[in-house]
């Protein structure tokens, strides 16, 4: 690819050698220029938009309370022992459904945050991005950073709210979940970019949500536990992708005590949910970059 | 297709070139395929300000989303700065300079923000982009702005930082999406001033319109009708093409009147003398009758030849007074121009299927 008609640009009216270096410079380093530009531009429009900041977790975290503290007497892990012994040692549901929540609450900010593009696309703004000499990885890039950004920056106020609901936590096991909240999200941004770079209504948008990432999220043992469905819902919670990152999740949060745990709840442990998550996060940023190519003429 | 891509970029090569270029939308649920762009072909030189002027739907938002290369170029050939558009899109954006009919600012950033964010996007950093965007805002007196956000701007003051965006990068080739829409005339004549500065720089300016004020003010123009060119060459150019002065008669019913006329201007010469100017059309439209007429053998006075018939259609025709309520004689417009060569109006047309989409 030439750079020439970049560099030979008019030269302007003073310093044309100068600019003409700094512009040739510049070129090299323009696709991740543009990528960061891209994040901070979603950061900036969310600080701007308080209203924005709460209303992803808010729903979740009004589930988790509500609904953990409506079953919390009737729920319990299989493998547990009786109703008897449920003391101290006992999961909750508010404790069980905890993780999940965390997960709800990426996946709503992740979606959310990407539906930006389609404003973006209604009013205007993308054609100009499109219409800017960066490949279009930078753009998805960019914009997937920003939306898992995003859905970290609302869940992890959250997880300091483990303590309460009685996860046997600690410093460590706070900060791999942290980590591991770092790559669901990305998975998630990847997913919404995919849906949103097509699709062109917010509506549109809602139902993909509503018809397959909530059912997908509900069936991800994050509700209940895979070790409680019977056979056939098993299998497919087994191999539903969303099963993967709450495995990952909850073996984060409970690396400190991980015996009390994954046996009693069916999922995968966390080295291949970490591995499964990581490679569909990456499926997902492909597919994005992939969906995001400019149309062309064969 | 080899030509084309085998060009270096030098100053003397076009700065724009298109070679029969051809676009068709598909269909959708209910609509037919249509033809966007048919066996368009035109040459710019640098420097040049060229203009598309069309009604809505004549293929000038088609053209100009694939000069931007933001549709695929589908039929035929294109070229910015010697790039071709479907080998190297990067190197054509990069040449580029794009301010789009609706400004693609982000309306919850500032001004400045936006400017910063244009930049970006050009691999513009550092003191380097921060000058640029005071010297753009300046150039288009939006500097006591830059600390609003861009939702606060009026219309026509975000269409002045589209322009100051566009500018950041100094492209070679500039291009302009209905750049006055908007615009109040203070602020057009000082688009209009920055735009020759920029052709006399050596920028060149392409730039879609419907307005002829606008056209008229193009070193060259390109006219569109339903995909198609129907004219090219300076306005001036295209102009003297039509012929000599267009006479407009206002009347109550300018049918009868027109039947009136023919009938008249087929029993006999209605000027004097061999070489004069005669009538070469007659067309009645909705409340006048246009008179074109030929143009005159030597550079004559404007209008003598017209006001000449005039006066006998006045003294020939009965009951002149009443069916006349005024007479303009003018030389031909582009607004003509397009009449004669399509005859249809300017402002006729139906939407651009591009408009609205992705």
């Amino acid at each position: 690819m030439s750079r020439d008609s970049h560099t030979a640009g008019r030269g302007g009216e003073r310093g044309s050698g100068r600019n003409a270096e700094r512009s040739a410079g510049s070129a090299r380093s323009a696709p991740w220029l543009a990528a960061a530009t891209l994040w901070r531009r979603e950061i900036v429009r969310f600080l701007r938009e308080p209203s924005r900041v709460a209303s992803a977790a808010v729903t979740p975290l009004l589930f988790w309370g509500l609904i953990g503290s409506g079953f919390s007497g009737a729920f319990r892990l299989p493998g547990e022992g009786g109703a008897a012994d449920a003391g101290d040692a006992a999961t909750g549901f508010l404790e069980y459904f905890y993780p999940g929540t965390l997960l709800l609450i990426l996946l709503f900010a992740a979606i959310f945050s990407t539906i930006s593009l389609i404003e973006d696309r209604r009013e205007g703004f993308l054609q100009g991005v499109l219409a800017a000499p960066v490949p279009r990885l930078a753009v998805v890039a960019g914009k997937v950073a920003g939306g898992a950004t995003l859905a970290w920056l609302q869940a992890a106020p959250i997880l300091l709210l483990a303590p309460l609901a009685g996860v046997p936590w600690s410093a460590a096991s706070l900060a791999a979940a942290a980590g591991v909240m770092v790559l669901v999200a990305v998975e998630l941004a990847a997913v919404g970019v995919v849906f949103a770079w097509r699709t062109s209504s917010v509506q549109g948008f809602h139902a993909v949500m509503n018809l397959l990432l909530i059912p997908l999220w509900l069936l991800s043992g994050a509700f209940f536990p895979i070790s409680a469905a019977p056979g056939w819902l098993a299998a497919v919670m087994r191999v539903n992708p969303l099963t993967f990152a709450l495995a990952a999740l909850r073996g984060a949060l409970y690396s400190a005590a991980p015996a009390t745990e994954a046996a009693a709840t069916g999922l995968p442990a966390l080295a291949p949910a970490l591995l499964v998550t990581g490679a569909l996060a990456v499926a997902a940023f492909g597919l994005a970059v992939v969906v995001a190519r400019p149309p062309r003429v064969t | 297709m080899t030509g084309l891509r085998d060009r270096t970029p030098e100053a003397a090569s076009p700065a724009v070139t298109a070679r029969d270029l051809t676009h068709t939308y598909p269909g959708r649920r209910r609509r037919p395929p249509r033809r966007g762009l048919d066996g368009v072909s035109f040459e710019v030189a640098p420097g040049t300000v060229f203009g598309f002027l069309g009604p809505n739907g004549g293929g000038k938002t088609t053209l100009f989303r694939i000069l931007a290369t933001l549709l695929p170029v589908s039929g035929g050939a294109a070229s910015v700065a010697g790039h071709d558009l479907a080998a190297e899109p990067l190197a054509v954006r990069r040449a580029l300079g794009v301010a789009f009919q609706s400004p693609a600012l982000d309306l919850r950033l500032t001004v400045e923000e936006n400017l910063r964010h244009g930049g970006h996007l050009y691999g513009l950093s550092g003191a380097d982009l921060a000058e640029r965007i005071d010297r753009n805002l300046a150039r288009f007196s939006v500097a006591d702005r830059r600390r609003d956000r861009a939702e606060e701007l009026s219309g026509g003051l975000r269409r002045r930082v589209e322009l100051a965006k566009a500018l950041l990068h100094e492209p070679r080739v500039l291009l302009l999406d209905e750049p006055s829409t908007g615009l109040d005339p203070r602020a057009r004549r000082e688009l209009w001033d920055v735009l020759a500065e920029l052709a006399a720089g050596g920028v060149t300016v392409l730039l879609t319109t419907h307005f002829i004020e606008e056209a008229e003010r193009c070193h060259r123009l390109l006219l569109l009708d339903r995909g198609r060119v129907v004219a090219e060459g300076a306005p001036e150019e295209l102009k003297r093409q039509v012929g000599g002065e267009v006479v407009t008669l206002a009347s109550g019913d300018p049918d009868g009147l027109a039947a009136a006329l023919e009938a008249d201007l087929e029993a006999g010469p209605a000027t004097a003398g061999q070489g004069a100017p005669g009538v070469l059309a007659v067309a009645a439209s909705e409340a006048s009758v246009r008179l074109e007429m030929s143009a005159g053998e030597g550079e004559g006075e404007v209008g003598t030849g017209a006001w000449d018939l005039v006066s006998r259609l006045a003294r020939r025709l009965p009951g002149w007074e009443e069916r006349v309520t005024a007479v303009t004689v003018a030389r031909p417009t582009l607004e003509d121009v397009f009449l004669h060569r399509t005859g249809r109006p300017l402002e006729a047309g139906d939407a651009d299927p591009a408009e609205g989409a992705p």
